[in-house]
């Protein structure tokens, strides 16, 4: 309790702040910042991991940013249009804009980078897929034409979803082993400048930014440190500015929070919007039985979780929607914390005391801690709990294997239905190998009809008839048991202002940063 | 052994390291009957300091879990762990050692270069990959810790067989037509025995630090409370609640030493030299 208090307090004094000595952007400066794991690589095109995304979403554009609500912003797209049969897009691009290496950017390294993606980029190829033709009349005009209304699709523009590759170094090239892999170029703020592995990574502002007076930092080190403990200290010594979110142990957030010039924030991740949930093996065993996973749904105490593991940030999922994504309800069925009604569930479902095995997410302290007090909740009902110790191959394998009964996860959404919900619970995305597609193996007709009218379904009126209704019966169903929608804390000093503004946070956010002197 | 028992008693060491140990097996017996709710059960707040409720004398963990609970359940997790591994190794070491100092030469020398195969590989190193194979489970934590601690046991029982078995009393067993095996479990590991029962006094202790190290990064029972277990999830909170980690350490040191000193007062007591230059 007091320890959210401390928080509120010290986000509340940082507006204040804010708002007392509010003034303009002041040129200048350099941000150390941390950057957690070390990336494989940084050519976005290639390699698309969290890390990579956090730095070269700052070297490489997308057409188009996204605000906190997810509404298209410009990005190298100054404009777009949408005709009225929803079938095509026309963007145009921000003239006069030039790679790090001083060539123009223009219609043709878009129309490259659709080609570049498709074949290197699976989320991307996902995405594509209504896509019939994309053309580009003129230098600074591209259109988009689909086979079909897909109402998603100006969700996918984003930097990390569809980063926009150099046409003059790549074609015609191997891209796998390009030397400019190496040294990317983008047309971002930033420009890469050195990597020490191992150590730090290090961008440079982009003196011919096409925004003007823009970027406002001198330069940015990423720096590469791999114990969580030392990360912390990092900060409190000074090293580093900022801890984008997941650097530190949640357990260490408070105890930062309460530095002095601090300030810590939820926001920044609301198009990725990460949604934890435990995959419940609807082929087999207990967890088959819809009475026995509504009753874990009431079982398990998810706004202690909250509190506890996760410091109060967050919030407490309702369905298989995240709050920030298209479309979202909050009218359905609600599942409160009452051991009570699980009991009673229980005896309904006919659960005699059967061996449940449950596997937490090998992901550090706060996942193994989450998981004690899930099986904490599940044993107050009487749940014969197993907990099986895995590594993250471990985990992988035996979720996509399906060799579990309940099984701790988080993945993105990306903003819409069509692109990070539906693949969790259609039939079709029923395929062992994968940790990430319907895992759980809930199958049902109605809800595979829904989700596949939604993704085409046009205007955005239609669409959410149709997502309001599927939340409803998978809410009902229970296929998984929603947890939390989950916020990673991004602690920084203060005095870095600006630096979390859109739907992406820290991935694309040094572009508007600033230090106050 | 009369004698040795009331040498070991009037050790003021061993009688220390008794005292320790018959308490850690009291606890281990009868503390959950005082403590019948679960140790992993959240009973209070989080992170509730040592000596503020009367009820939590040594506070709260993270998720608000009772630590003097988890201690308690703890000591049984540790003393198990400890007695049922060492006695593995007892029963894999003295047959393979009394075997190879026996009978000599061809089996002698298979015996010991498969000793000497475990013993190359650094134990703890070797207990770390075992149960991440096995997958972490008290059955593969006991296995592990057996077969990683196993070839000191062979080899010291080994090196007492070699002096013993060149004795008049064994020759004279041999001439009566005694079977090799009947000689070996009647004549001489008898009298082989005090140096290993030093030995396993040691090598529980040495489990018992083990199963720590072990669940301390992680790869403990999941579903058992064990004090190496609560010094590792207590860890990252150190700086902000030092009772976590602090109150199962000492638990850890404390058994650990009873048994180290256990093992000192038994080896002056069976040891007849040693003995008798105390007295």
């Amino acid at each position: 309790m007091s320890k959210r208090k401390i928080l509120m307090s010290v986000a509340t004094m940082c507006m204040l702040s804010t708002a007392a000595m509010a003034q303009g952007p002041k040129a200048g400066g350099v941000v150390n910042a941390v950057i957690q794991p070390e990336p494989p690589g940084l050519m976005m095109g290639l390699v698309q991991n969290g890390p990579t995304q956090m730095i070269a979403g700052n070297i490489y554009e997308g057409l188009l940013r996204y605000s906190p609500k997810l509404d298209p912003l410009p990005g190298l797209a100054e404009s777009w249009s949408v005709s009225e049969d929803g079938k095509v897009y026309t963007f145009k691009l921000v003239k006069g804009v030039t790679w790090h290496d001083g060539k123009p950017f223009t219609s043709a390294d878009v129309l490259f980078s659709i080609d570049f993606l498709k074949q290197t980029h699976a989320r991307a190829r996902g995405n594509l897929v209504q896509l019939d033709k994309v053309e580009a009349p003129d230098e600074s005009t591209v259109v988009f034409t689909l086979k079909q209304p897909f109402g998603p699709f100006i969700g996918i523009f984003e930097v990390g979803s569809l980063p926009m590759i150099p046409k003059h170094l790549y074609e015609g090239t191997d891209f796998k082993t390009n030397p400019a892999n190496n040294t990317p170029i983008g047309t971002g703020p930033f420009m890469f400048k050195e990597w020490q592995k191992g150590s730090f990574i290090r961008l440079v502002k982009n003196p011919n930014y096409h925004v003007k007076g823009k970027p406002n930092l001198d330069e940015i080190y990423w720096h590469v440190i791999p114990d969580a403990a030392a990360r912390s200290v990092a900060y409190e010594t000074g090293k580093v500015d900022v801890l984008p979110g997941g650097s530190v142990e949640n357990f260490d957030v408070p105890r930062l929070s309460k530095l002095k010039n601090t300030c810590v924030t939820g926001a920044g991740w609301e198009f990725f919007s990460p949604h934890s949930w435990l995959w419940l093996n609807n082929r087999s065993g207990p967890t088959a039985n819809k009475k026995f996973r509504q009753a874990l749904m009431f079982a398990i105490d998810r706004n202690m979780a909250k509190d506890v593991v996760w410091n109060g940030l967050g919030k407490v999922a309702t369905g298989p929607s995240g709050s920030t994504i298209r479309y979202y309800t909050g009218a359905m069925p609600k599942y409160d914390y009452d051991p009570a009604k699980a009991k009673a569930l229980l005896k309904e479902a006919g659960y005699k005391g059967e061996k449940v095995r449950m596997l937490p997410l090998p992901y550090g302290e706060t996942w193994q801690r989450w998981a004690e007090m899930v099986r904490q909740n599940l044993q107050d009902v009487g749940i014969n709990v197993d907990m099986v110790a895995t590594d993250v191959p471990g985990w992988n394998q035996k979720v996509s294997e399906w060799d579990y009964d309940i099984a701790f996860t988080y993945l993105y959404q990306y903003g819409d239905p069509a692109l990070g919900v539906g693949r969790n619970y259609v039939s079709s995305q029923i395929a062992k190998g994968s940790p990430f597609n319907n895992v759980e193996g809930y199958s049902n007709p109605e809800i595979d009809k829904l989700f596949a009218d939604g993704a085409v379904a046009f205007p955005d009126a239609a669409r959410e008839e149709i997502y309001a209704k599927a939340q409803k019966i998978l809410v009902e169903d229970v296929p998984v048991a929603w947890m939390l929608e989950l916020q990673f804390p991004t602690i920084t000093r203060c005095n870095v202002k600006n630096l979390i503004t859109t739907g992406i946070g820290v991935n694309d956010g040094f572009r508007d940063a600033w230090i106050e002197k | 052994m009369k004698q040795a028992s009331r040498v070991l008693l009037r050790n003021p060491g061993g009688m220390i390291g008794i005292t320790i140990l018959v308490i850690a097996v009291a606890v281990a017996l009868f503390g959950p009957l005082l403590f019948p709710t679960s140790p992993w059960r959240m009973v209070q707040r989080p992170f509730l300091p040592p000596f503020t409720l009367s009820g939590f004398p040594l506070g709260t963990d993270a998720l608000g879990r009772d630590v003097m609970a988890g201690i308690i359940y703890g000591a049984r997790v540790s003393l198990l762990v400890g007695l049922i591994s060492t006695l593995a190794s007892l029963a894999v070491g003295i047959p393979l050692g009394a075997a190879a100092g026996y009978f000599g030469g061809k089996v002698d020398d298979a015996l010991m270069r498969f000793t000497e195969f475990f013993q190359t590989v650094p134990s703890f190193a070797l207990a770390i990959v075992l149960v991440a194979i096995m997958q972490p489970s008290i059955v593969s934590i006991v296995a592990a810790i057996a077969i990683v601690s196993w070839p000191p046991v062979a080899r010291l029982v080994r090196g007492e067989v070699l002096s013993l078995r060149t004795r008049e009393y064994v020759q004279a067993a041999v001439v009566t037509g005694q079977t090799n095996w009947w000689i070996i479990w009647r004549e001489i590991l008898p009298n082989a025995l005090s140096p290993v029962i030093v030995l396993a006094s040691l090598m529980v202790a040495t489990a018992i630090l083990l199963e720590s190290s072990l669940s301390f990064l992680g790869l403990g029972d999941p579903n058992l409370m064990s004090w190496g277990y609560m010094v590792g999830a207590g860890r990252t909170v150190i700086r902000q609640a030092w009772w976590i980690t602090v109150f199962p350490g000492i638990a850890i040191l404390v058994s650990v030493l009873a048994l180290n000193l256990i093992g000192e007062g038994l080896n002056d007591a069976l040891n007849p030299r040693l003995a008798k230059g105390g007295r």
